[in-house]
């Protein structure tokens, strides 16, 4: 059973287990300590648009920073407050898959995850934070595949 | 793209280097955390590409490490990269020459 299921009144039916819905409540908190410009585990939320021209891009932080962590921070805030829910519409299921990204970025960066290393063996020490990983990687596909049946297959050439 | 095809550009207020015509370029880079499907998902959403494109231009991200994605007057490509960051790709910008 897919996890979230767009059914014909538009709404997105939740199909979450109740450990599922147990971390979905935590690790958005975890997060939200975490996603600020000046954290380490937060440097991918905050990419440079200006990587050779420093003043353009102190401008460019300046303008973007703020709204960045709102808008994530909001999207962690959803997750949280809607996880035991049996349905979502379409913004809160733009909000989970926004906050999707934020975890996993936020967890990959912390697990210095590469293209080669996707999982650990079950007796290291990080194995709980790799199902984590695997866990979110698994939902955001699901989020995806919700909402890509919702666009159109054609488009600007 | 060439130099002689039109470009939609904002008339320029009168000073201004002849540089500031040159399209800038938004470029999104490889990484080993975005997935696939996500980031074909993102650039369908953000640019209203066919899935046939933004297959390719992840693909090509993927295997080329970088492709340009959207291109333009500079206003227009930061919002594009600022609309980039909001969906977590790492994304830049820089004048195309």
């Amino acid at each position: 059973m897919r996890r979230l299921r767009r059914d014909r009144h538009g709404r997105y039916r939740l199909n979450l287990s109740s450990p599922e819905r147990q971390l979905l409540r935590s690790l958005p908190e975890q997060a939200k300590e975490v996603i600020h410009e000046n954290d380490p585990s937060a440097i991918r939320l905050y990419p440079p648009a200006y990587p050779a021209d420093g003043d353009a891009q102190a401008e460019y932080g300046r303008m973007a920073g703020a709204s960045l962590l709102d808008r994530h921070r909001r999207s962690l805030d959803t997750v949280a407050a809607t996880v035991d829910e049996p349905f979502l519409d379409e913004e809160q299921v733009h909000e989970w898959l926004d906050a999707m990204e934020v975890l996993r970025l936020v967890l990959g960066t912390q697990l210095d995850i590469s293209e080669d290393i996707e999982e650990v063996p079950r007796d290291d020490p990080r194995a709980p934070q790799f199902a984590v990983y695997g866990y979110l990687s698994l939902l955001q596909t699901e989020i995806v595949d919700a909402l890509a049946e919702g666009l159109p297959d054609e488009g600007r050439p | 793209m060439t130099q002689s095809a039109p470009v939609e550009v904002d008339l320029p207020v009168g000073g201004e280097d002849v540089a500031t015509d040159r399209p800038w370029l938004v470029i999104v880079w490889n990484d080993p955390i975005n997935l696939m499907s996500y980031v074909t998902y993102v650039f369908q959403k953000l640019f209203g590409y066919s899935r046939e494109k933004a297959t390719k231009l992840m693909l090509d991200v993927h295997h080329k490490g970088r492709a340009v994605v959207s291109s333009g007057a500079r206003e227009r490509a930061e919002l594009d990269v600022y609309r980039l960051h909001e969906h977590g790709l790492w994304a830049t910008m820089e004048q195309g020459s």
